[in-house]
Parts: structure tokens; sequence; C-alpha cells
């Protein structure tokens, strides 16, 4: 599927998705957003990518492969969990530091687990639809 | 205390995230795969020791009191199932390692292996009847990639229809419990089932203790709703079909254990004549089922079913022996059922199939295979002095004790025609000469093949032969968890009087 | 309102099992989705409809205003829909894998040999 408008619109929406997506991440705390949403809005940017430059593309631009993606978010998640076991509170308890950061607000395990569930998402959703795409594409 | 609890759920997700992280060197990941399993094996001795004196730990994740939160609660009944689930993810990934293809090992299999066992004991392990839809669903996605991957015909067509009867079971699941919260604005179990003594017994609960019926019984794959089982689990590769012959089907089985002792506990004069009536129609078709087969993998799939009719019987029982029974049968199961999917894979590596035509004087070829079968194949069957002759044992007397005599008969006969099945796989498999025309013999197996796919068979069998033999130690373990089942107001006071949440 | 969603409810249920006993697996699949569907939709009904404010505590109170709505019903469909996302996106990605090596999609002639 090459279509030009496509190709030119995905080169401006692209970067305004990611950044999109990040702005969702953070947004989740308080108001509707989160790590899922966020997620899943960068992987259609790349999956954008994918659709009009190829897989190679994407694979290209993305950081890492989605598989160290996945096992970087469950990390993630695992540790905000584990905050709140060595604080001797239990498992999960949210916990938060007392500075104000701009844009993050009060960094806190909500964000690190929200942050790993971002991370998880994209490279799972991202895993699925590149592996479907380069069998099609062989 | 806290920390106790999480520790089986929290290993395997870090192994998982560990062996996907590594994917890179195969060898790397199977170290960290078995570091991992043998950790979750200690996080889950570690847990039962805590709960062997009869302390219910409990913990409240995030620390959201109960009933609000979610709570994660191990009494002995599931902190045992805890630890043979570990035990039985060691072997298999041990098994793995000449059991599985490359291919296969290299497309995540060890990831899936630790996040399948996550969600197993998360399953036992919560408190929260929402929070157990969501670990079956853990559960359930990693099997569903388990038993698809390689993606071989057969192996496709089995996993389609698992996946379709997984799914109506899910969203019936999730239909009760929808209904159970706008009855009684709960989901926590403890919570649950306090609600549930202020409402009528007939009505609503009785709908969703049916839904919750129908749904973990397609799970435990019980009569009639079995027949997805033969239908997939023969299909994926031994180890995978060892893990899933032993674990999941118990987790449908766990799942209405606790569902039926804590929660809809006041209708027993409905459940419990279901139960025993659903408990022999499983028995008898899954025996009938197995007898009909040529295939040892079908054979053993058929098994499955019938023996999880026993298991049934000792819930509709109801009775403390009978309960002690259940929580029996379902240890000794898991290790001797997924033990004989393991030999299974052996006998297909030494014998060149797993037809039981094609199969031939496995005996003289080995003599090791021979007795690694023998020993789960006896057990399963029920002869003393191994364990499941105990298990059986103790159910026949409880069926006794009731005065239900029809029960134990279709026990008994089910038992006999066990041992039938089992002796028609010795005397095809083992002792008659192989087939003419069968081509030549596979090669014998190597030292590694041996110690990967022999260690693990002889471990399970070794402690299959120490069950029976000491099968007193079990009984009085079984006995206690019984009892604390059957006082579902320990449950309820450690969940819910423990506010403020960790201890 | 709460006898409309109970009859979509009820059609939905309807319709998936209609599905689901078809022999297209295509159609099963969708009979799937529809199952999910239904039963996100009756927790979302059994949770009990309300026109109350939403369950947040809004900036400066401590506590949310006495009447709103309860978040869990909400919260557990939301954890259902993105389960039953995943589900559905791996069962169809199996039923791709399994019509292209079987060559039809009928499930009836989906026999296995040996």
């Amino acid at each position: 599927m090459r279509s030009l408008i496509l190709a030119a619109a995905t080169r401006v929406v692209f970067p305004l998705l990611l950044l999109f997506s990040v702005f969702l991440l953070f947004r989740g705390h308080n108001e509707p957003g989160g790590g899922f949403v966020g997620g899943l809005v960068a992987a259609t940017a790349y999956a954008l990518l994918a659709l009009t430059g190829g897989v190679a593309a994407a694979r290209r631009v993305l950081p890492a492969r989605p598989e160290v993606l996945i096992g970087t978010g469950l990390l993630a998640a695992l540790a905000s969990g584990l905050v709140g076991l060595a604080a001797g509170r239990p498992f999960m308890t949210g916990l938060w530091g007392d500075v104000s950061l701009p844009v993050v607000g009060k960094p806190g395990t909500p964000v690190l687990f929200d942050a790993g569930v971002y991370l998880t998402v994209l490279g799972v959703v991202l895993l699925i639809l590149l592996t479907l795409q380069e069998e099609d594409e062989a | 205390m806290n920390t106790l609890l999480v520790l089986p759920l929290l290993v395997p997700l870090a192994t998982a995230a560990a062996t996907i992280l590594l994917a890179r060197s195969p060898r790397a990941v199977r170290t960290a795969s078995f570091a991992g399993a043998a950790a979750s094996l200690g996080a889950a001795v570690a847990l039962l020791g805590a709960t062997r004196d009869g302390t219910i730990l409990v913990t409240q994740a995030g620390a959201w009191e109960a009933p609000f939160g979610i709570s994660l609660v191990a009494d002995r009944f599931a902190a045992a199932m805890v630890l043979v689930a570990a035990l039985l993810l060691a072997a298999v990934v041990v098994s793995s390692i000449r059991g599985l293809d490359g291919a296969r090992e290299r497309a995540g299999y060890h990831p899936l292996l630790h996040v399948l066992s996550m969600g197993v004991s998360g399953a036992f392990l919560t408190g929260d009847l929402f929070n157990l839809y969501v670990w079956f669903e853990v559960m359930l996605m990693s099997s569903f990639v388990l038993v698809s991957l390689g993606g071989e015909r057969a192996q496709l067509q089995g996993a389609l229809k698992y996946v379709v009867l997984n799914l109506v079971s899910s969203a019936l699941f999730l239909a009760g419990a929808g209904l159970l919260y706008g009855s009684i604005g709960t989901l926590n179990m403890a919570g649950a089932a306090v609600a549930l003594r202020e409402l009528p017994a007939q009505g609503l609960p009785s709908v969703v203790a049916s839904l919750f019926l129908l749904a973990f019984g397609i799970k435990a794959a019980a009569f009639p709703l079995f027949f997805w089982l033969p239908a997939s689990y023969h299909t994926p590769p031994m180890p995978v079909a060892a893990l899933f012959a032993g674990l999941l089907t118990k987790v449908g089985v766990y799942a209405l254990v606790r569902v039926l002792t804590l929660v809809f506990v006041r209708d027993t004069a409905f459940t419990g004549p279901l139960l025993l009536a659903v408990a022999a129609l499983t028995m008898v078709t899954g025996v009938l089922g197995a007898m009909a087969q040529g295939d040892v993998r079908k054979v053993l799939s058929f098994h499955i079913v019938s023996q999880i009719g026993y298991m049934l019987m000792g819930l509709g029982l109801g009775t403390r022996l009978a309960l002690a029974g259940t929580v029996f049968y379902v240890l000794h199961h898991i290790v001797v059922k997924a033990n004989l999917f393991l030999v299974a894979g052996a006998m297909r590596r030494a014998g060149g199939s797993f037809s039981l035509e094609k199969l031939g004087s496995l005996l003289a070829r080995s003599p090791l295979l021979a007795a690694a079968f023998l020993v789960p194949a006896v057990s399963l069957a029920g002869l003393p002095p191994l364990s499941g002759f105990w298990a059986k044992y103790l159910l026949v007397r409880a069926g006794l004790e009731a005065g239900n005599g029809t029960i134990v008969a279709v026990a008994l006969a089910v038992s006999l025609l066990t041992l039938f099945s089992m002796t028609k796989i010795w005397n095809e498999a083992f002792w008659k000469p192989a087939p003419a025309g069968a081509g030549a013999a596979p090669a014998p197996l190597s030292a590694a093949e041996r110690a990967s796919l022999l260690g693990p068979v002889l471990v399970l069998g070794a402690i299959t032969v120490a069950i029976g033999l000491g099968a007193g130690v079990l009984y009085r373990f079984a006995d206690a968890a019984a009892a604390q089942l059957l006082d579902p107001e320990l449950y309820v006071r450690a969940v819910l009087g423990a506010r403020g949440g960790g201890t | 309102m709460t006898l409309l969603l109970a009859l979509a409810i009820g059609v939905l249920y309807a319709a998936g099992t209609y599905l689901l006993l078809r022999r297209s697996a295509i159609r099963v699949v969708f009979g799937l989705a529809l199952l999910g569907y239904a039963s996100n939709l009756l927790v979302f009904t059994a949770g009990r409809l309300s026109r109350e404010g939403p369950p947040i505590v809004p900036e400066g109170a401590v506590a949310a205003a006495a009447t709103s709505a309860d978040p869990l019903p909400q919260a557990l469909v939301l954890t259902a829909i993105v389960i039953g996302f995943g589900v559905q996106a791996f069962a169809l990605v199996l039923l791709k894998r399994t019509c292209q090596e079987a060559g039809t999609d009928d499930v009836d002639a989906m026999r296995e040999e040996g």
C-alpha cells in the first residue's frame, strides 16, 4: 500500500503521535490517559511508518527490538511494585517522592508502573503488527 | 510474611522479563529459566513452611483494605498447590532442554512458561473473584500461545478448539462475577462469603453459582464440557502437554473447591448431588474414551478427564474425609499425570512414534524408561503402595461413610478400567516385539538426552513412590487442609479481620 | 435504560451463541467477541446505572461528593475489555494461520489426520 498522501502525512504525524503518547502517559496520573493508551498511540505511530515505508523503516527508527521493550516494561512494572515491599509496606503500595518536577508532577511508583505498561503495550502491539506484516511482505 | 505471598508471582514475572531480554543467547535463556524455576520452587517451599501450622497468610495488594482492594491469601491448600506447580515447572524446564526443538525455544517458549506459572500461582493465591478472572486470562493467554507455538497443522486445529472453549468459559465467569457484584457489591471472596449469608440461598446466588460451576467446569474438563481437552492436549510438544495436563485443569478444580467451600456454601443440597452426578459421568466417559484410543497421548488425555471425576467426587461428598481425599488426589495427580506425559515424550524419542501400533519392544530397548513408565502408570490406576492408591482409598472410604454406594462402585469400576488401559500401553509399547516394517529403531538415547528426558521423570516418579510409602504425612496434611476449607470462618477472619493492610 | 441494556445484552448473547454454532471458523471467533461484549455490558449494567457525579475527589476536597457513581464496575469492564482485546487479537491471528494451513475455514472440514 504505497500512498503518497499517507507517506507525506506520516512524516508530520509521526513525531506528533509520539509526543502525544508521552503526554497521555503523564496525564494519566490524575486525568484520563495512562500507560495503556499512551503505548497504543505510540504503537500506531510506528505502525503508520511500517505501512508507508515498510517494516524495515519502522525497525530502524525503533530504539530497541519489541521484545526488549516488553522485557524492560515488565521489569519497570515489577520494580514499581517492589518499592512498596522495600519500604516495608504491602506489595504495590503507591509511594510518592516529595519533590515536584515539571510535566511529571510528583514522581512516584504509579508513574513508574505506567511507564512499564507503556513500554510493554508498545512492545506487544509492535511485535504482533510487525511480525504479521513481515509475513505478508515476504 | 507479606513477601512470601508475592514471591510466587514476582519470581516468575522477573524470570519472564529476564528470559525475554536475554533472548539472543539460548544458553543464557535456559540458565535463567532454570534459575527462575528453582527460585520459584524455593519460594513455594517457604510459603508452605509458613502455612503448615494452619496460619492463613494475607496481604492486601497496594495497601488497599479488603474488601475494597485485592487480597492475596494462602492457606494450606493454596500453598501446597503453589508448591506442586513450581515443582512441575522445574521438571518441565529441564525436560524441555531435549524434549523441544530449537525453533520453538527461540520463539519465546521460556518467557511464556514462566508467565503461565505466574498465572497459575496467582489463581491459587488470589482472594478476589475478579482477580481470579484476570489470573485465568494470564494463564490462558500464555497457554494459547504455548499450545499453538510451532504452528503445525494439527496443533493449530487443536489450539482453535482449546481457545474457543476457554473463551466461552471466561465470558461465563465474567458474567457471573458481574451479577454477583450487582447483588452484593463486592467480589472479595471473604467479603462475598459474608454478604451472601444475608441473602436467601436460592435466587440470584444460585444463578451465579451455576455460572461459576459451568465456567470452572469447562476449565476443569468435567462432563459434559470436556471434549476440548482430548481434541487439543495431544498436539503440542510433550513438555508443554505435561504442564497443561498437570496444572491447567487442576486450576479449574481448585477454583471449584475454593468457591464451593468458601463463597457458595449454603446450597449444598443442590450442588452436592449435582457434582456427584457430574463426577460419575466424567469418570466413566473419560475412561471409556481412553480405552478406545490407539495413541499414547490421546489415551493419557482422556485419562485426565476421568481423573477429574475423582476430584469432583470428593467435593460433591463434601465431608472432611472426602475433601481431604480431593486435596490428596489433586496433589498426587498433578505429579503423576505430568510425569506420564513426560514419559510419553521419552517413548516417542526412544521408539519413534506415539502410536501404540507402531511402538514395541521398548522394555528391551530401555529398561529404565520402562520402569519410569510403570511407576506413574500403576499409581494412576491406583494400585498399592503408590500415591494413587491412597488417594482413591480416601475417596472410596468417604463415599462409603456417606452411604453413597453408587459413586463408590463407579469409582472402583473406573479404576479397574484405568488399570486395563495402562496395561494396554505396557503390552503394546513395552512388551510386544517391535512390529515388522516399522523401519530401523531410532538411535539409543545419548547421555544428555537421558538426563534431560528421564531425569525429571525419575524425580517425579520418586516423589510418587515417596507419597505412597509415606502416605501418612500427606494424609495428615490433606486432612488439616480439608478442615481449614470446611471452616470458611477462618478464612474470612484472616482476610477481613486483618484490616489495616500488611501484617 | 436498564431494560434497554438488558435487551441489548440478551440480543448480544443470542447472536454470539448463534455465531458460535456456525461451521465457519471466522463466525465462531466473531461469536466469541459478541459473547465477550455481552458479558462486559452485563457487568456494567449489574453495577447499577445512575446519573451521579464522577467518583473523583474535587480539587481541594478530601472526599468525593456523597452521590458519586460506583467506579468499580467501570474499572472491571475496562480490564475485561483490554483482556478481551488481546485475546481476540490472538484468536484472529490463530484463525488466519489455521485457515492458511488447513486451506479452509470450515470447522467440519478441519478434521485432523493422524
